[in-house]
């Protein structure tokens, strides 16, 4: 970018950022829920004055160059920022190209007569533009990523619920993954469980594991085990047919473990072990009057 | 044999893990591949990926549609740049480890898949390569 076109923009600065910012407004993806009229106003300010700057330097054209240094800064925490405010990759890739058009426009003006010159000075900002468009792009993505992130370590922490389902007895879905973070968090609570309710049967049910392979299987037989020395014994229920063929296969040994294909099946199995027994009472109230379902 | 379709995914860290798995099951449930044999390669191909992170460092996974007789089958390449394994034989071996879990990992896919291909060379990497065919057994 020659020195003629840095002057014109600067000089222009007033009527391009007026320009950039009602280009920004008019797109009617742009939402004004996540972000005040004002803060972007202030933001697309500081952004212009500092690119402004870097066009008036040796090597406008290296975006790698220590005068983009601090645009690459703005530029990053914007992308950041909107990555986390829920703003989409249009919305955000379009702060930078709303921008290319108000200034191709003032190079139009500027060059006009001059087409050779206008055309090479175009090409030269559209290379800036677009090398600055992929860092927001690349910076969205990253800010993404860790919102992500967030959300699956909270996940994490929230579905390993340990229900009481009856006097000693406990039972603990497993929905998701189990790694090795998400079994240390369910052990936990399960053996505290255990300690404060003074349980002796646990139910691990593991209707909502989609994927049991080696590592999988070796965090539940820990469980199991630290469970047993708790003095409790567990039950592993909710093992579909496609996932006992393929624990067969893969050599996983379980003959030790107590297993059920159904939580209902499990149930039944702790009540014979802590010889409990459940019947259908006899109906002998009038029908439709409130049934005694035996509880 | 004849590829369809192929596509990669990086896997660095242990979310990728799940966005691989993923992915692997729409492959098999395209070509109309049983519930059991989309576990069962769903399973190779998890224990496959957690060692290439776990011993490998990461790596690059290689998710291919394949046809052969006009069977289709997908396929799955795990390619690492870890220190790669000394003695393939006693890697293979049921219950071998050398990161204190079951070891069934290496042995275990290799059953659960129709073909199984393991190249490694200390110093340089891993490369295993599995197939499952739509109606293989
Ligand atoms: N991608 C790899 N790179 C280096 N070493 C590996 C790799 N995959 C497996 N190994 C070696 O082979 C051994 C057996 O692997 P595996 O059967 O999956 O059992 P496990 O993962 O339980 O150790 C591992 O302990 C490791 O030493
Ligand atoms: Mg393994």
């Amino acid at each position: 970018m020659n020195k003629e076109s840095a002057a014109a923009l600067k000089g222009k600065k007033k009527q391009i950022l007026e320009n950039w910012m009602a280009n920004q407004l008019k797109d009617a993806a742009l939402r004004d829920d996540l972000m005040s009229v004002s803060e972007l106003q202030q933001q697309s300010e500081e952004f212009l004055s500092t690119l402004l700057k870097a066009f008036a330097s040796p090597n406008a054209e290296d975006t790698d160059s220590a005068g983009y240094e601090s645009i690459h800064d703005i530029l990053s925490e914007i992308s950041i920022t909107r990555a986390r405010q829920g703003f989409s990759p249009r919305e955000t890739s379009a702060y930078i190209l709303s921008l290319k058009e108000v200034l191709s426009q003032v190079l139009e003006d500027r060059f006009k007569d001059e087409t050779a010159i206008l055309y090479r000075e175009i090409i030269s900002m559209n290379k800036i533009m677009d090398s600055l468009s992929l860092v927001t792009m690349e910076t969205y993505i990253k800010g993404r990523e860790e919102v992500i992130l967030r959300q699956t370590n909270e996940m994490s922490e929230i579905s390993t619920p340990v229900i009481r389902v009856w006097e000693g007895i406990l039972a603990l879905p497993i929905i998701g993954t189990l790694d090795s973070a998400r079994t240390q968090v369910v052990m936990e609570a399960l053996l505290e469980e255990i300690v404060a309710t003074g349980s002796r049967i646990a139910i691990l049910d593991i209707s909502g594991v989609p994927t049991v392979d080696s590592l999988v299987a070796q965090h539940l037989i820990k469980t199991v085990s630290a469970a047993r020395l708790m003095g409790a014994e567990c039950i592993i229920s909710g093992i579909r047919a496609e996932i006992a063929q393929t624990i067969v296969h893969l050599g996983i040994d379980l003959t030790n473990i107590y297993t059920k294909a159904t939580l209902a099946s499990a149930l039944k199995m702790s009540f014979s072990m802590l010889s409990i027994q459940v019947s259908k009472a006899a109906q002998n109230g009038p029908v439709g009057s409130k049934q005694n379902f035996g509880f | 044999m004849i590829v369809i379709s192929k596509e990669k995914l990086t896997i660095q860290k242990e979310q990728d893990v799940v966005l691989f798995r993923n992915r692997i099951k729409e492959l098999a449930t395209k070509i109309g591949m049983s519930l059991v044999n989309q576990t069962k390669l769903i399973t190779a191909a998890s224990e496959l990926v957690r060692n290439m992170l776990r011993y490998g460092g990461g790596g690059i996974t290689h998710l291919e549609i394949v046809s052969k007789n006009s069977i289709p089958g997908v396929r799955l390449i795990f390619v690492d740049e870890g220190p790669g394994i000394k003695d393939i034989t006693l890697a293979m071996k049921d219950g071998y480890s050398t990161g204190k879990s079951l070891g069934l990992g290496l042995p275990g896919a290799k059953r659960l898949v129709n073909e199984f291909d393991l190249k490694s060379e200390p110093g340089k990497g891993t490369t295993v390569t599995i197939i499952r065919w739509k109606n293989g057994l």
